[in-house]
């Protein structure tokens, strides 16, 4: 199978799915034909589709949303980029309160088909405003789904599947994963939204890992397999809907369950999942949970300093041996 | 603008009555804004609205029944009970809604707009909001989008003066909305909201801008609200004199001595008028009543599509 990177697979969801709709548009700061994309997603596709349909916009992150939900709720299919999701903050009142709950108030009288694209996290030394994980925020406000796509293959899939899904969709794409490559078929497919991918089969220690930890996450398996410790890594692909059931039955297999998220560990990712275990599994589990996620700081600029914060393999190896 | 008063009126009088649960913002005092506007819309033109919105709701043709259900929390109205007053919406006469944070309908009309825009239709979009609402940032990055990609949008700011209890003056440094047009380089146009013949011309001519594909008009619709902000607002930070002067501006008594002078309309006539409307809201309650609540595990239902 041909390789690609995740960028490029990106890139070619978003091309197939405007080539086949002519609904669905691209909005966002320097996303169009001059700039191409921050991170060059959407390289080539204002050459292809026109300014109409992937369209430069100012600098106001508040009205980019805005304009997006006022599109999706008349017809249109926008696909939002907020270039650091750091930057979602200036957006939150039309994420939070206007395309999560519209269809809510208004009595499920409409759709709000919105996909907003952001990419996010730390390891590139921009410090505290350009480094963030805050998926977590957004798993808390019902009326949006979460996509965390750690692959290239589940990258293209999910955002084919997000386009097409009538919610609004918020789409984390780490900014560490873009050069990497991985195969991808030359036909098309999607990736349904809910259903976690076990990325390596184990029976002794489960592993949930979401985006760029999900290859760390494999790293320090290979390395714990070296030990004979025979680990299960699952990335779950979607936070909201959220496959409990692989995750569940992971761990009455292995009864042993790390948690590896780069958001802050307080109220994070890990800590809802680490809750849904324990309500759903607690009596599989032959070993406290275990969470390796941000020690509860901003990110840091100094190299020393960020990788000091951010999980990596040496701590999911740790957090593995004290539970085996 | 009679049919507006008449069903606020009522709906003050079925808040008094305890049937009303939360709160209410009611719209008497603007109604020749919405329907001046309104009256140069068709059914297909879009609306977005605020939390005072049942005058935009009626102004755009939305029933009366449905809507009065929705304040009461009933299961027929607009939005099953889910919304209430300050989230009215009816898609099927291109109500896309009422929003109750300050200043969030501003882009999400630019954004209509812009899918007005991508569609090629003909269609255009009034987007209501008070003079507190353009101090948001929302009315910046909206209105420069809008007009920086010339989107067939009316931004109508419904000047009432007062932001609940903040009057306009303490917060603003400017006596007119309509000047913040100049720094999108659109038109923008102050006129005396409870004159509604003058709302329908300039409202009239931001329209076949919009249709025509010329952008944007900020119109800045001078008024004022006759009760207070919400149901339980004395309003006693407004000087007597000041609203004492505004009631004798009502827009509906001006229109009907108008009409009257001009030999438009007899004493007679606009009884039957009255009596007519009166009875169609005493219907819209009587539907409202007797509808049913919502079903408790009905709240679960519409999260996602």
């Amino acid at each position: 199978m041909r390789k690609v990177s995740y960028r490029d697979a990106l890139r070619e969801a978003l091309q197939e799915e405007m080539a086949k709709d002519s609904s669905v548009f691209i909005i966002g700061e320097d996303v169009g034909r001059y700039w191409q994309g921050a991170f060059k997603v959407t390289k080539g596709l204002a050459k292809k589709f026109g300014d109409e349909r992937v369209r430069d916009t100012p600098i106001s992150e508040s009205a980019i949303i805005g304009v997006a939900v006022g599109a999706a709720i008349t017809g249109m299919r926008p696909v939002a980029e907020i270039m650091f999701g750091d930057l979602s903050t200036l957006a939150m009142d039309q994420i939070a309160n206007q395309a999560a709950k519209l269809r809510y108030m208004f009595g499920g009288q409409i759709k709000v088909p919105l996909v907003i694209r952001m990419p996010f996290g730390a390891g590139v030394n921009v410090a505290a405003h350009h480094s963030q994980s805050l998926e977590a925020w957004f798993t808390h406000v019902p009326g949006l789904k979460v996509a965390v796509p750690s692959t290239p293959y589940d990258a293209k899939g999910l955002l084919k599947a997000a386009i097409r899904d009538d919610n609004p969709v918020m789409f984390f794409e780490h900014k560490l994963l873009y050069p990497i490559e991985g195969p991808l078929p030359e036909e098309e497919y999607t990736v349904p939204l809910g259903l976690a991918d076990i990325k390596k089969q184990g029976k002794d220690v489960t592993i949930v890992a979401t985006l760029y930890m999900v290859h760390k996450a494999l790293a320090a398996a290979e390395e714990l397999s070296k030990q004979g410790v025979d680990v299960e890594v699952i990335d779950p692909r979607t936070l909201v809907p959220l496959d409990k059931k692989t995750i569940t039955e992971s761990v009455k297999k292995t009864g042993r369950i790390v948690i590896v998220t780069e958001d802050c560990k307080t109220g994070g990712v890990s800590a809802e999942m680490a809750a849904m275990v324990a309500e759903e599994a607690l009596d599989y589990l032959d070993a406290p949970i275990k969470r390796v996620a941000e020690p509860d700081t901003p990110i840091p600029f100094s190299p020393s300093l960020e990788q000091f914060v951010l999980p990596d393999e040496e701590r999911i190896i740790k957090a593995v041996e004290e539970i085996i | 603008m009679f049919e507006i008063r008449c069903f606020e009126e009522k709906v003050y009088d079925l808040y008094g009555r305890n049937l009303v649960p939360g709160t209410i913002h009611l719209y008497a005092g603007q109604e020749a804004v919405a329907v001046g506007v309104c009256a140069n819309l068709g059914r297909d033109d879009y609306i977005t609205s605020t939390h005072r919105g049942h005058g935009h709701c009626i102004a755009k043709g939305a029933r009366l029944d449905k809507i009065m259900a929705e304040i009461l929390g009933k299961k027929t109205g607009y939005c099953k009970g889910k919304g209430g007053s300050m989230h009215i919406a009816d898609f099927n006469v291109g109500m896309l809604g009422a929003t109750a944070v300050v200043g969030a309908g501003i882009p999400i009309a630019a954004g209509a707009g812009l899918s007005i825009k991508l569609r090629r239709t003909a269609q255009v979009v009034a987007c209501f909001f008070g003079e507190g609402a353009s101090n948001q940032g929302t009315f910046h990055e909206g209105i420069n989008m809008a007009s920086t990609w010339a989107l067939p949008v009316l931004f109508v700011c419904e000047n009432n003066l007062y932001a609940m209890g903040t009057r306009q003056s303490r917060v603003m440094n400017i006596a007119n909305v309509a000047d913040r047009a100049a720094a999108y380089g659109i038109p923008g146009k102050a006129v005396d909201g409870n004159d509604v013949l003058a709302v329908y011309e300039v409202a009239r001519g931001a329209v076949g801008r919009a249709r025509r594909g010329e952008g944007p008009t900020l119109i800045e619709c001078k008024t004022y609200r006759q009760k207070g902000h919400s149901r339980f607002d004395p309003a006693t930070y407004r000087p007597e004199d000041e609203v004492k002067r505004w009631l004798e501006k009502d827009p509906i008594q001006r229109l009907k001595t108008r009409l009257l002078k001009d030999n438009v309309l007899t004493e007679q006539k606009a009884k039957e008028i009255e009596d007519a409307i009166a009875a169609e809201v005493e219907k819209a309650v009587e539907f409202a009543e007797k509808s049913p609540y919502p079903e408790p595990e009905e709240a679960l239902e519409d999260v996602y599509a």
